[in-house]
This record gives structure tokens, sequence and C-alpha cells, in this order.
């Protein structure tokens, strides 16, 4: 457990997977610049691999002051024990003030280690981070400036708010993809600074025997528009449309729980908190009703349009526009207006 | 060889299925209107360690931290196979974050002695952090393998484990002993065993005890009560029903370290889920409103 250090840095653990680097982690370079620019102090990102060096300019790029570079061959591949190691030393010496992660499978493997290493909180899968003062109700003292860590909890049915008032670091993992991804600034400048870390060999325990990774083929995080089929769809035949409109319209395809459970399209479409979160420019939810679990990955979206037989059904509150009606009849409707355009 | 298995369970409430009077009117959740169930991943744990004991021999046990109704899920674990249920239950471990949690289970795991395997599910439904098994590993000073799917290959003190990483898999390699956390993809858990269930519904804590006994004698005074729990226990325990039940003390916990004192993240603020957004528009199925929502959304530049 650290005490608090009031002008420590805000870090990132800059995730990367054979040399190249996890949106999230840019993402979260982004987050972090707001957050030390709010606080008067500069952004950090611990970067741990083996020949990752050059992947420093683009943490910078994307909000970095400093990357702090662990260069080693032991670091190639990514190991709870050996990564647990690296950011614990960094952090004990350079004491930062917050620590965030991405909430990948990599980061929520990490985070809990590191934390409980340091003995200091943790809050997982935030999708939202802000600074406050805070008002203790059981001490009566103000902390100032304190991290809240926003997270949706008891299966995404409320929204807790989480802070550390005395022990520091304030460290969060948080959801891919619900900060926005900015573009690089490439006249933004910062410091490498290369950190060398006496790896234990005792906490290289686990041995990779074999590996087996699929390129993302769904790229649902980065489109701009998805059109998303829930289980009102009905049908695999009736899915096309779904498809069709996407095509029409340049948008990418999504789905539902639901849809995907009931085996009328992939898991890599689904959408919604067991699945990806999206914000794109505009979702279009047809047959999905909207259950909570959907929403919490889905609401952040920019535009939301909601087609759905039931007037009741849960998305339209989260709607821009809703149009209650038989999806087969109303697609063909808006392929026809979005071809008159 | 045969393998020993720890496996931590938890009790929780259905939250897949909250219903509005699940709520209270401040938007906090009230827990006790809401079903408690076994975790579900942990149920795939405890199948884990299970099929491990079915193929190379050991002992499994399970363990819960939770309030005395949490015996319930160890009554499951006991139908289903389980060889020894431990409940960890002390109102001094109310309120610990996921830090504190870690730290007293892995108290409760060493005090549970030797083992070679700890299995917890990845995560619990009510929290989704995923925080608690890779913490107790860390406090326990064992490697961690999170996601497991299957334990492909177990020889001597080293096992294979296949886990999924989120878009693949790899297998990795482990010494003994190593704490995993077990995904729902990794097996189909076994049904409760009916002549288990014949012979073990009646194992009980004797903190269920002491609830029922307080309940049947509301007049009676504490010796008297406890008295009547004591009797009812060592008849449980001549009969070996009598689910063991341990408090901080027994596992050695340092108590600054439990509970809220033990828990650096402290809830701030809890709001439940607003369902309305401002400046809906509806709009009719016909040929007019597709065109009129197209021009809206080119209008805005939301489309291109």
């Amino acid at each position: 457990m650290i005490e608090p250090n009031r002008q420590g840095e805000v870090w990132v653990f800059a995730e990367q997977e054979d040399g190249s680097l996890h949106d999230v982690a840019l993402e979260l370079c982004g987050k972090a610049r707001e957050l030390a620019d709010r606080l008067g102090v500069q952004a950090g990102a611990v970067l741990p691999g083996s020949g990752v060096g050059s992947l420093a300019n683009k943490l910078i790029g994307h909000g970095a002051d400093k990357v702090y570079v662990v260069d080693d061959q032991r670091l190639g591949h990514y190991q709870t024990g050996s990564y647990a190691q690296v950011l614990r030393e960094l952090i004990e010496k350079h004491r930062p003030q917050i620590v965030i992660y991405g909430a990948t499978p990599m980061g929520r493997d990490l985070a809990p280690r590191v934390a409980s290493s340091l003995r200091a909180g943790l809050t997982a899968d935030c999708t939202d981070l802000e600074i406050s003062d805070v008002t203790d109700p059981k001490t009566k003292t103000d902390h100032l400036n304190l991290l809240l860590q926003i997270r949706p909890a008891f299966g995404g049915n409320i929204i807790a708010t989480i802070v550390n008032f005395d022990r520091w670091p304030q460290m969060a993992t948080v959801r891919e993809g619900v900060m926005p991804l900015r573009e690089a600034d490439a006249s933004r400048t910062g410091q490498v600074i290369e950190e060398k870390v006496e790896i234990d060999p005792a906490v290289m325990a686990v041995k990779l025997i074999e590996r087996h990774i699929e390129p993302r083929k769904i790229n649902l995080k980065g489109a701009r528009v998805i059109v998303a089929g829930g289980g009102g769809i009905g049908s695999k035949d009736n899915f096309e449309l779904v498809y069709d409109l996407a095509g029409a319209i340049g948008g990418a395809v999504g789905a539902s729980r639901a849809a995907v459970d009931g085996g009328l399209i992939g898991k890599e479409h689904q959408v919604g908190q067991t699945g990806t979160t999206v914000r794109p420019a505009l979702y279009i939810a047809v047959g999905i009703s909207g259950a909570i679990q959907h929403r919490a990955g889905m609401e952040e979206s920019a535009k939301i349009v909601a087609i759905n037989t039931d007037r009741e059904a849960p998305i339209f509150s989260v709607a821009h526009y809703g149009i209650v009606g038989d999806f087969k009849q109303v697609i063909p409707m808006m392929i026809k207006a979005i071809k008159e355009k | 060889m045969p393998y020993d298995s720890v496996v931590c369970v938890k009790q929780v409430p259905d939250t897949a299925n909250v219903t509005a009077d699940a709520m209270r009117e401040d938007g906090t959740v009230n827990r006790g209107a809401l079903p408690a169930i076994f975790n579900p991943e942990d149920l795939h744990a405890l199948e884990t360690a299970l099929k491990l004991r079915d193929n190379h021999g050991g002992t499994v046990t399970a363990v819960t931290m939770g309030p005395p109704k949490a015996s319930e899920i160890l009554r499951e674990c006991l139908y289903r196979g389980a060889d020894r249920a431990i409940l960890l239950t002390d109102p001094r471990a109310a309120a610990s974050d996921t830090l504190a949690t870690s730290y007293i289970l892995s108290q409760a795991v060493k005090t549970v002695g030797q083992f070679d395997f700890a299995f917890c599910g990845r995560q619990a439904i009510d929290g989704d952090t995923a925080q608690v098994g890779p913490q107790c590993a860390e406090k326990l000073g064992i490697p961690q393998v999170t996601y497991l799917e299957d334990v492909v290959q177990v020889s001597g003190k080293t096992a294979r484990i296949r886990r999924n990483v989120g878009h693949g898999w790899e297998v990795v390699e482990v010494q003994l002993p190593v704490l995993a956390t077990v995904l729902e993809t990794a097996n189909q858990p076994r049904p409760p065993a009916a002549r288990r269930v014949m012979r073990l519904k009646k194992a009980q804590t004797r903190a269920e005890l002491t609830g029922i006994v307080r309940a049947e004698m509301p007049e009676a005074s504490n010796e008297d009560r406890e008295a009547e729990v004591q009797r009812r226990a060592d008849a449980l325990k001549e009969r070996n029903l009598l689910i063991e039940q341990w408090n901080l003390d027994d596992i050695g916990a340092d108590l600054s370290r439990c509970g809220l004192s033990g828990s650096p993240t402290k809830v701030h603020r809890i709001q439940s889920i607003v369902l309305r957004k401002e400046g809906h528009t509806e709009l009719p199925a016909t040929e007019e409103g597709a065109r009129q929502l197209i021009r809206e959304l080119v209008v805005d530049r939301t489309l291109g």
C-alpha cells in the first residue's frame, strides 16, 4: 500500500501483443491525457515487451508525455508473473497517482495480480473515469481530486462510482471501446525512458506450449455505422435483410446475444456486456428488445434507431428514432430511401 | 498420482433476472428480493475439480465465504461429489472489497492444507470483476492460469492447461500448485447425484442450526439456545453431517486486512439505470417514415 502522491503521474499500461499495440492502450492514452491535464501532472505509459521501443512514439502521439519502456527478451510473450513484477516495481519507484489498464483478457489477468501485490484497490471494467472532490461520509474529511471510477455492476442494473480515499495508487481496468480512440497528433513530443527490471526467474512459472490466435474478422469497434439484429429476426434467412441494410448504408453487422444464442449469427458479431462495446455514429437495432446487457454495450452510440414490433421494448428507451413495425417491411423501405437520397 | 483440489464458490443474487421489484426507490438493489443461486462459473470450477479426481484420484474441498444461507451451495457441492465443504462466515468480513475478500479466501485455502489445484469461477455475476481469483493466487504465492477451458494433461507436479484468450487459445504448462479460473465453456457440470442428495440433504452448518433454533425457541435464554445448538451439532457430527464452519480467527486472519478496514476501494455512489432518452422521435412504419429518418440522418451528418 502506497500513500497518496498528489504530484504522481497518470499511467496507462500499454498492452501490446506480437509488437502491435492494442487499440485500448491508445484509447486510454487519450483519457490519461485528459485526467493528467485536469490534475496538472504528466501522463505516462508503461510499455513492457521485447523489441517494442518503436511503439513509444505512437503512445506519445495519443497523449503520453513519458513512455517507460521495459525491453527484455523474457517479456516477449505476456506472462502474468513477469509483467506483474515490472508493473509493481515501476509503480513503487515512480509512485503514479493513477494507473489504468484495458479490461481485456490480458489486462484483467494482470491488474488484479499487481493490485494484490501492492495491496492497492482496483475497480474492474470501468466505463467512465472522472476527477472530483469527495467527502468521506465516515470521517467527514474532504479529499481533493480523487479518481471517480464509474462502472456498471449487478449485471448492469446499477452504475457504481468507486473511490480510493487514502490507499493509492488509484487503479482501474477500463472497458475496450468506451473511451474514444482519437487521431494521433504527430506533432506531440514526449520522453522515452528505458527502465531495467531484473526479472525474478521464480515468477516465470508458466511456459507457453502452443498458441492459436484467430485474426479478428469483424471490426465492430471501428465501424461508423452498425446494423444489428436480435432474436426478433427469427431466422437465418431473415438475417439477410439485416445484411442488406448494412450493405446499403455502408455499415457492419452486429447482433444481440439472443440472436447469437439462437444460432442466427456468429458470436464475433455480438454487441453487449458479454460481447463488444461499441459507440458508432449510428446504431440501428432491428428486432432487438434491448435487455440491459445489450444496452450497456451500445447506448453510447451517437445516434440510435430502433425498429421493433413491440412498442414496449426497452430498446426504445435509449433510441433517438423509433419505428414500431415489422422489419420485413421497414428494411426494404429504408433501403429504398437510402438509394434515393 | 492423486491430486487434491480446493474450489472457491460463491452464492450470488441472480442478477441476470433482475425485476423492477428488486430495485428500491432510492435506486439501490434489494438483494433479498432476488433468488440466491450458485454462481454459474463456479459450478464449472467444481466440475473441473471433480473430473480431475475421477481421472486421477485425490480430494475435492469446496470453500465459500458468505452469510449462513451460503451453506446451501455447499450442500450443492456435496451432492455433486465434493469430499469436504467449509463455510467461512464472520460478520467482521462484511463489506470486503475484492482485495479483502481475496485475502480472507487465501487464508481459508491455506488453512485447508496442502493442495495441488485451486479453482475459482472466472467471475461472479453480482460484481463481474474477475479479480478475486488472480488476487487469491498472488496472496498464496502461486502461479495463476485464468480463463481455463481444459486441463489437457497432468503428470507429476506439472499440468498443461488450455486457456481462452478472447481471440484464440493457448496451452500453457505450469508447476503445481496452481490457481486456475474457469470459464463456463470448460465443461458441462454434472447434476446432483440422487444417492448423495438422499444421504446429505440433512447436512448443515452450525450457523444454520443457530438460525433454526432461534426461530424455534424465541423465548428461550441464550444459554438454553446455545445448548440446543450444541446438542444438534453433536448429533449431526456423529452422522458425519455437520458441515465445517470457520470464522476469521480460525483462519488466522489479520483483522485489519478484512472487511471495510481491509478494503481500499469504497463505494461513493450507486445509481440505478435510468431508461429514458431525451428527444425521442417516433416515426411511422411507412415509406414516408423511412424517408424522413434517412433525411434527418443526412441533415445532421450522421450519414454522409
